[in-house]
């Protein structure tokens, strides 16, 4: 199956700046939607192509985010990247800094408190529910997941410099698959 | 518990230099790191307050590091910290993602790459699993507590369900029941 025609800058600044406002979740929430959209609907990528450019973001430094700015770069080169990147990040930016000022004037608020001491687990299972995702998307067999259940472990209870555990998965890569 | 005394909020120069920081060493997602500079490294915030702060990014639509440093940013410094937390974030993170890209394309076929990046990923995802455990440690005591995150996360990682469907019933629950406790310490 062929892609279709890429969209144009301007429709790429939309559909991110649209999907900045819903995202509820975060980035690791939104890539089923993002492969909903990007894949199925409108067919600017084939699954695979999607694929690999989630797992070229998963594994460079920064933001889960970024997936979104090669999605960009892909579709409109390093004007398209950047204006993804913009349009993912600054709409729901405005809206945080916003509410982020009157939730400081709310501090003693019961109301607050109630919010804060409520959503904390809801916050916990979902860190805990995206790192189970992830996993589940990259790991191919068994391996994987011993992988990760090492790297959980060494981080929680040894607490190592997770850069190490990093570089020793990396290692083991190398090595393991090749 | 910790008690470690925390540092005073940072001005722009500082924000921009931790969260750069975080965004270079963020393989595989920022949010170990986040947590580890906050609160490990420059005593900024404790493990309650980090918690706090990610429930309200989370709970705003966006990226949620992004807004947890917009928020923490202007917290320290107005919009100027904001803009120098986020930027720190991105900036240095954006260059790299795509010149990695831009090497895939010749590097691709190489096998032990593909290794690399299937092993990196899945250590990266036990980090994030790592944290939410830390963090768990520090919830209050309370029997609901753990349920509720223990409930979110199956709904989310076995179910499947939609992230908004959890949130819409998972959110009024856990504030009701926050809100009945807070009722409860004020009588006594």
């Amino acid at each position: 199956m062929s892609n279709a025609a890429a969209p144009s800058l301007g429709e790429l600044l939309l559909g991110c700046a649209t999907l900045s406002l819903v995202a509820v979740g975060g980035a690791n929430a939104i890539v089923p939607e993002l492969h909903r959209q990007v894949v199925d609907i409108h067919r600017w990528l084939s699954g695979p192509e999607f694929a690999t450019l989630f797992a070229i973001a998963a594994t460079a430094p920064g933001p889960n985010v970024l997936v979104v700015t090669l999605i960009g770069w892909k579709l409109g080169g390093i004007p398209g990247a950047l204006l993804a990147t913009a349009g993912i990040c600054g709409p729901s930016s405005v809206l945080a800094f916003t509410v982020g000022k009157a939730w400081e004037r709310l501090r003693a608020s019961p109301g607050r408190q109630a919010l804060e001491r409520g959503l904390a687990p809801v916050t916990i299972g979902l860190v805990l529910g995206s790192g189970w995702l992830l996993n589940a998307a990259a790991a191919t067999d068994w391996r994987g997941w011993l992988v990760a259940g090492v790297a959980a472990a060494a981080y929680w209870r040894a607490r190592f410099n997770p850069l190490w555990v990093l570089a020793g998965a990396a290692l083991l890569g190398a090595f393991l698959l090749s | 518990m910790d008690t470690v005394t925390l540092n005073p909020h940072p001005r722009c120069a500082a924000l921009f230099a931790a969260f750069f920081s975080v965004g270079m060493r963020g393989f595989g997602g920022v949010l170990p790191w986040a947590r580890r500079m906050l609160v490990d490294e420059r005593h900024w915030l404790d493990d309650r307050g980090f918690t706090e702060l990610l429930s309200l990014g989370q709970l705003l639509p966006g990226p949620n590091i992004v807004n947890l440093s917009v928020v923490f940013g202007a917290r320290c410094a107005g919009w100027r910290g904001a803009l120098a937390a986020a930027s720190g974030l991105l900036l240095a993170p954006l260059f790299i993602v795509l010149l990695l890209a831009e090497g895939w394309r010749h590097f691709a076929a190489v096998p032990w790459l593909q290794g690399v990046l299937t092993t990196v990923a899945a250590a990266a995802a036990g980090l994030i699993l790592a944290t939410g455990a830390k963090l768990a440690q520090k919830l209050e005591p309370a029997w609901w507590s753990r349920l509720l995150a223990a409930a979110t996360f199956v709904a989310i990682a076995w179910l499947r369900l939609p992230l908004l469907a959890v949130l819409a019933v998972a959110a009024p629950c856990g504030i009701a029941l926050a809100w009945r406790d807070l009722q409860t310490e004020k009588r006594r």
